[in-house]
């Protein structure tokens, strides 16, 4: 059970979705991010997107993101699942690109700390091609989900262990984005 | 200077303001959700809501947010920029309610981990009175500055060394509010 009364049927609005629910008022300029982010028009794929917010949650550990995010991923990949799986176990064995792995160790900076981003990093991912908006949004991307995982977790929501649910709520996402999802 | 290319001087757009320049399509979500975590309507006052954005940056070592929420908070607190010190070098023995002290301890824990929020943490807040609201609030403003922390340091961008340089914003804050950021 959640540490507040979030006024909601937890089981029916698990992770994000009680807070969201709880708060409208925070809720709805955090929808917007996640849409722009995750979903906008931007020159890195949704794809490989969720794969960076994924990497984050799951080395943040915070099981309810991890597992949403994974799902979404996998969904969009063509690789699907064991892609995203090899990813979260060991980043520089995983078949990706060697921009978006330079990328995604950029975002692994990120979960450490903002100092923790280096030259050499920025240097490596564009050196394998990566844009100035690219290396913008993998750094934004990772510092959001440095903030959901712990505003998810912080409350003590509740993360449901069926991969099902998770399954269902990817496809509602990539059918009708993350507005329509999380808050209905 | 930034990691990337932000299209404008550095010396003029420093830290987080040169990021919301360059991406206005996530800055705009960005403040509004610092708008109505830090100055909407709140039990809170604005000057506690601004210790608390100062603290979590001080604790993230990021200098930029640090000085601005440091100066943002003094200026809104009876007790100013020396209260502001004590809370950043002592929280145990600064001299601030009882209430503040208990959040600031689960800002503290957020800063670390969302796992880190333990459910005595939560009791000990309430015992002192606090809210859901204030404990939900206290929660995400500690995420919401765990990511605009990495934004700023992940960037690499530039923040100013002389601390009297931080009231200037601060004035336009406690009066303007976050918003017009975008447009200065």
């Amino acid at each position: 059970m959640a540490h507040i009364d979030l006024g909601v049927d937890e089981n029916e609005f698990p992770g994000v979705r009680g807070p969201m629910k709880y708060r409208p008022v925070t809720g709805k300029p955090m929808m917007e991010l996640a849409e722009t982010l995750l979903r906008g028009p931007l020159s890195l794929s949704t794809a490989d997107r969720e794969l960076i917010a994924a990497y984050v949650s799951g080395r943040n550990e915070c099981t309810y993101c991890c597992s949403a995010h994974s799902a979404l991923a996998a969904a969009l990949l063509d690789e699907g699942m064991p892609l995203v799986d090899q990813v979260r176990a060991d980043l520089d064995s995983a078949p990706v690109s060697a921009k978006l792995r330079a990328l995604l160790h950029i975002a692994g900076a990120v979960q450490v700390s903002g100092r923790e981003v280096t030259p050499e990093l920025v240097a490596t991912a564009r050196a394998e091609g990566a844009t100035d908006e690219e290396l913008h949004d993998t750094v934004l991307i990772a510092a959001a989900f440095c903030m959901v995982n712990r505003y998810v977790d912080g409350l003590g929501t509740f993360a449901p262990s069926d991969p099902s649910y998770y399954e269902e709520t990817a496809r509602r996402v990539v059918s009708v984005g993350y507005r329509n999802t999380v808050s209905t | 200077m930034a990691h990337i290319d932000l299209g404008q001087d550095e010396q003029v757009y420093l830290g987080i303001h040169g990021l919301i320049r360059y991406r206005p399509e996530t800055g705009r979500p960005l403040l509004a959700l610092n708008e109505a975590l830090l100055r909407g309507p709140h039990p809170l006052t604005p000057g506690e809501r601004e210790l608390i954005a100062a603290y979590v940056s001080g604790r993230n070592e990021c200098r930029f947010c640090q000085g601005a929420h440091s100066a943002f908070a003094a200026v809104q607190l009876d007790e100013g920029m020396a209260l502001v010190d004590q809370v950043h070098a002592d929280l145990d023995s600064a001299p601030i309610s009882a209430k503040l002290r208990a959040l600031l301890h689960i800002a503290g824990a957020v800063q670390h981990s969302g796992r880190s929020v333990t459910p005595e943490l939560v009791e000990a807040a309430r015992a002192e009175g606090a809210t859901d609201v204030e404990i939900h609030d206290t929660v995400l403003i500690a995420a919401a500055y765990c990511m605009f922390n990495r934004y700023v340091d992940g960037l690499g961008t530039l923040a100013p060394d002389d601390q009297e340089w931080y009231l200037g914003p601060a004035g336009r804050v406690a009066t303007h509010g976050y918003l017009p950021v975008l447009d200065r």
